[in-house]
């Protein structure tokens, strides 16, 4: 650890950072957050002597490349760190290795399900071959369903019915 | 590598997705049923999404400002093929060129994650996997209205009949794509539209479908362009040049 500079002065350390962008909801789905949804890749901090504040740097992956949410994202970043006394905040965006709905949390499949968003089965990285038919119902969890629209209300969305509860619901795509 | 040649096929992958977006998204509130409606905004979205990175890697390399590219160019300056400035026709139309350019990135992509240009393995290797929803998308509806009724099979077949020709545009290698070939940043198209040819033909011919004989482009050089482009190019430049990015969105 590099000395302290100004005393007295705390600075945010990587557990810190990881917390509060933990604590910066998916705006498309504002009940999962960035971290949990694997969409934050990677946390920096830049030490400087010099200057009493580091500089930090943020990688983030698209999950879809089109998702108008990416700039909303980013912006969300910077000023979450930015209120914890933080200056210098740079976010860069990564594509390597592509976004994969596998990276969504446990916590976060069971609050996307708890939502009514059914959660995309895990494909091992073989979402090539994998093409879910059986999806569980989030209300009943009947896998008696079936796929009314691979497109939905947002691009990381498909619309489903249940013929068990006859209820319809959205799912998160596999990626 | 021919830096030049790179750009000008970024460019030329750039334009094709980024006009196919746009035709797709003039579905927006006219698709013929609510959940079609929903998609073709999906894929119109998709596609915008990959010309950004298409024009992202083209903006590192020449500097030249997506936004600029997109807004202040004139018909003569864009690359694409007419194949996607055609205007979006009927739904069988839009349908069937969506299904024909989705099987060309299909091919495409699933050769361009293994570029030698870590760059251009990246961006495809991101696509990739939502094209896969494209695909299949496409294919079902190909085939549901090829083998539907009297008229949607009529329209699908007059819809492949004047599309055909204009697809093949997109297997025109650029006059400095060779170069890049041999480097193994680009796969042979020759060889992709043997395999697109073949896919599509079968699934064609399994939804009732007669493929034309032709196999000539109905237009090689991506710098000609029907009057289509001019028009489109009108519409939806003509308020950024207006207000010359003087506003905010």
């Amino acid at each position: 650890m590099p000395p302290m500079v100004g005393a007295g002065l705390s600075r945010p350390t990587l557990t810190d950072i990881w917390r509060a962008l933990d604590e910066i909801m998916d705006p498309e789905i504002p009940i999962v957050s960035m971290v949990e949804m694997g969409i934050v890749r990677g946390v920096k901090i830049v030490r400087d002597e010099k200057f009493e504040n580091d500089a930090v740097i943020v990688s983030m992956t698209p999950t879809f490349a089109g998702c108008p949410a990416l700039d909303v994202m980013r912006n969300a970043i910077v000023e979450k760190l930015s209120a914890m006394g933080i200056e210098r905040v740079e976010v860069k965006t990564v594509l390597s290795p592509p976004w994969t709905s596998d990276w969504i949390s446990e916590t976060a499949r069971a609050k996307l399900k708890a939502f009514g968003l059914a959660p995309p089965p895990l494909h091992g990285g073989n979402v090539q071959l994998f093409f879910p038919n059986e999806i569980a119902c989030p209300y009943c969890d009947s896998t008696n369903t079936r796929v009314t629209n691979h497109f939905g209300p947002t691009l990381c969305r498909a619309i489903y019915v249940c013929r068990n509860c006859q209820q319809p619901f959205e799912q998160f795509k596999a990626l | 590598m021919n830096t030049n040649a790179l750009s000008a096929k970024l460019l030329s992958l750039a334009n094709d997705s980024f006009l196919l977006g746009h035709r797709n998204s003039e579905w927006a509130g006219h698709a013929p049923i609510l959940e079609e409606d929903i998609a073709f905004a999906n894929l119109a979205l998709d596609e915008l999404g990959h010309a950004q990175l298409w024009y992202g890697l083209h903006q590192e390399l020449t500097g030249a400002e997506i936004d600029r590219v997109i807004y202040f160019r004139d018909a003569a300056e864009w690359r694409n093929t007419q194949f996607v400035e055609l205007p979006k026709g009927d739904w069988a139309f839009s349908m069937t060129r969506q299904y024909l350019f989705d099987g060309y990135e299909n091919v495409l992509l699933a050769q361009l994650v293994n570029s030698s240009d870590a760059r251009v393995a990246e961006i495809a290797a991101k696509i990739r996997s939502e094209e896969i929803y494209h695909l299949r998308h496409t294919s079902n509806w190909v085939k549901r209205l090829g083998l539907g009724t009297e008229e949607s099979h009529a329209r699908m077949q007059r819809a492949l009949d004047e599309l055909w020709g204009y697809a093949l545009q997109l297997f025109v290698p650029l006059e400095d794509e060779a170069g890049l070939i041999a480097e193994n940043v680009l796969p042979d198209l020759k060889i992709l539209r043997e395999e697109w040819q073949d896919k599509t033909v079968a699934h064609f011919l399994a939804s009732g479908l007669i493929v034309p004989e032709t196999l000539t482009p109905v237009v090689t050089s991506r710098a000609q362009h029907a009057e289509h482009l001019a028009k489109l190019l009108n519409d939806m430049q003509q308020v950024a040049r207006l207000e010359n990015f003087g506003v905010e969105w």
